[in-house]
């Protein structure tokens, strides 16, 4: 079907080609235009940020990359990822299951929730967590008289990035689910399948590019978000500042290199995971986008 | 399997798609649901399914309620309208899902679901198809997939929704007559949804006529055909044509003339009489019979359907007349149905 579905797509782009008569000279200037903003606002930073960190060779970018601090916000941005990640998708899984394949009252505004975070500005997420937890707060003292600590701690870290990166998978695959419908799963127990199994064995693969999708973007955002975990991680270093907490730092040091060396680390981030984005986006394009055919 | 539908109502959302619907299928018999679309008949077959849940009443599979049992307990194979082949698995692993998930003690080893698959396949005449996807198939094909994957699971009863509904009619011709053939060697009790009465009437052992969330009659092709109960059931099975008339002491009226057919026990009052257009007696000259002028006329196949006006009131009905009857324009045409039925008005 992805074949019927490429040849259609390209005839249609043949068309429009075919149908819109810029003339030469109008459509050089759109794409010099488009490219060159791209290259002045996108890629010139990204490669500054390189050539900042490699300014003094490569020993002293090896350098700071290895050093304690450095190592620690790296550790703590990867354990960040790896709680944060997962918990989004099973709620973005169980959340876009509800959405898609059941009715209930309210659906609309658990909708709108999930995009909360989307039109929240990440700095007041992080606020809402002090508010919560914070020594004025009720929960924050009852909890710190057990010994946990939320706020300026790991805890407070992952919840603000779990808060920010949860419309990530769920948006991608509510559409994804609502076109594909309660067809397959019905099947399924049908044909004696108990619910898990119609999961793993229906669902999941019916499914699996479009979470992959999802869970990417949502990684990406999980190890660059700064301004929620800024607000809530207190700025330790070594023990609660995630890698762009810790660039700041840095660079607030004049230690130019150690930032940007840093910093390196997070753009490679973006360009695998935007390369990786790609590849999806080509090869399995029609079971992303929740278009697979008529 | 037997299966009874014992007064099953259904409401989605407070609105009734079925109304107090009752049926008794028999083992091994071949029923099909037909009716206009939205008259309930996926309503219907997905509660026997167990997709849905009826809001009143029962069914019964055999001697035991069915009704609380989950899809998966009612052992059922169900065929989609649009097949819901996994597109992720391959022919055979289709075939072969439903033995797959069953429990540990009763799943059998991963060769012998290799074998009952081909085994299937075989009955379907699909085999050598086996390492192909659902995407890589034509519609018949797929159908036949859908068929043998429900039929993978020994189900009690077979319930197939429009089976054939999104395939051409060369298609649709073939795989009948081969679902048939199929019933009658595996013997499932098998109910099918169609809304083409002649897939119904070649197909079923009886046709289970549903209009607006009932069952208006339940009979053989032969029953539902030559004695309709209703006046949908006349029109919506074969072509029918119907006439306002009037009971008058056993007879029936056009207008102010008697046309011959009495209705010995009928009372008096506004009535609509049905007859099949092909089922009439012309006649030469009138006595007592139904007349009127041609308005219009068309060649269908080797006759000739004409439409006339009758009396006073320009009521219009369509009869069908031997190619060679000299019947033209404005000519007057006079006859009397050979079969019929009146429904008197309500109220
Ligand atoms: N899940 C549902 N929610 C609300 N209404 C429904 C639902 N399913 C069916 N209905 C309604 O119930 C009625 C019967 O629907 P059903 O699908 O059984 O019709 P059908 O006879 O199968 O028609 P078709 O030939 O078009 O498939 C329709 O009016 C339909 O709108
Ligand atoms: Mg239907």
């Amino acid at each position: 079907m992805a074949e019927i579905i490429e040849t259609s797509s390209s005839r249609a782009r043949e068309n429009r080609a075919s149908a819109i008569n810029e003339s030469r000279a109008t459509r050089w200037v759109l794409m010099a235009l488009a490219f060159g903003f791209l290259a002045i606002f996108l890629l010139s930073p990204l490669v500054l940020v390189f050539a900042e960190a490699f300014k003094r060779g490569i020993e002293p970018y090896t350098e700071a990359l290895v050093d304690r601090d450095t190592v620690a916000a790296i550790r703590l941005t990867l354990l960040v990822a790896a709680i944060s990640v997962p918990l989004n998708l099973v709620f973005g899984v169980a959340a876009a299951w509800a959405i898609a394949k059941f009715e209930f009252k309210g659906k609309a505004f658990l909708i709108t929730l999930i995009d909360l975070p989307f039109s929240v500005s990440p700095v007041i997420s992080g606020l809402v967590y002090v508010l919560l937890f914070g020594a004025s707060s009720v929960l924050g003292p009852w909890l710190k008289s057990y010994g946990i600590e939320i706020l300026f701690a790991v805890p407070g870290i992952v919840l603000a990035t779990v808060f920010v990166t949860f419309p990530f998978v769920a948006r991608e695959l509510i559409p994804l689910m609502q076109e594909q419908g309660t067809g397959d799963e019905e099947a399924a127990l049908s044909l004696g399948a108990n619910g898990w199994q119609a999961f793993w064995y229906v669902t999941l693969p019916n499914i699996k590019w479009g979470l992959l999708y999802g869970v990417l973007l949502c990684n990406a955002r999980a190890m660059g978000e700064f301004g929620a975990v800024s607000v809530v991680s207190g700025h330790i270093r070594g023990l609660t500042n995630t890698m762009p907490l810790h660039v700041e730092i840095l660079y607030n040091e004049y230690n130019a290199v150690g930032a940007f060396a840093v910093a390196s680390l997070l753009a490679g981030l973006a360009l695998v995971t935007l390369v990786l984005k790609t590849i999806l986006e080509i090869r399995f394009g029609h079971a992303i986008a929740g278009s697979r055919g008529h | 399997m037997e299966v009874r539908v014992a007064n099953v109502r259904k409401e989605f959302d407070r609105f009734p798609a079925l109304h107090d619907v009752s049926l008794d299928i028999k083992s091994g018999e071949l029923i099909a649901l037909l009716g206009p679309s939205g008259s309930g008949k996926t309503t219907l077959l997905r509660l026997i399914a167990g997709l849905e849940k009826p809001t009143k009443g029962a069914i019964y599979f055999g001697e035991e309620d069915a009704s609380h049992r989950t899809i998966q307990e009612r052992n059922v194979g169900f065929v989609f309208q649009h097949y819901a082949l996994f597109r992720h698995m391959t022919v055979a692993d289709n075939v072969g899902f439903g033995l797959k998930v069953r429990p540990g003690a009763t799943r059998p080893a991963a060769a012998e679901i290799r074998r009952r698959a081909s085994e299937l396949l075989d009955l379907v005449q699909l085999s050598g198809l086996e390492k192909r996807y659902p995407a890589q198939l034509s519609g018949g094909q797929r159908q036949r997939v859908a068929l043998a994957r429900a039929m993978a699971i020994e189900p009690k009863v077979l319930l197939l929704d429009e089976p054939f509904g999104a395939l051409d009619a060369q298609v649709r011709r073939e795989l009948r007559r081969w679902l048939r053939e199929i019933h009658d060697a595996t013997g499932h009790t098998t109910v099918f949804v169609t809304h083409d009465q002649e897939e119904a009437l070649e197909l079923a052992d009886r046709v289970v006529v549903m209009s607006q969330g009932r069952i208006e009659q339940v009979g053989t092709a032969d029953e539902v055909y030559d004695t309709p109960n209703s006046p949908f059931v006349y029109g919506f099975i074969g072509e029918s044509s119907s006439l306002p008339v009037k009971v008058e002491d056993g007879q029936l009226w056009v207008a102010d003339r008697p046309i011959g057919l009495s209705v010995p026990d009928a009372p008096n009052g506004k009535a609509e009489l049905y007859f099949r257009p092909h089922d009439v007696e012309l006649l030469e000259e009138c006595n007592g019979c139904i007349a009127g002028t041609v308005v219009a006329s068309r060649r269908v196949a080797g006759t000739r359907r004409v439409e006339l006006e009758i009396g006073g009131e320009r009521q219009r009905v369509e009869i069908e007349l031997p190619i060679e009857h000299p019947a033209a324009q404005k000519s007057r045409v006079a006859f009397r149905p050979r079969r019929w039925k009146v429904f008197l008005a309500e109220g």
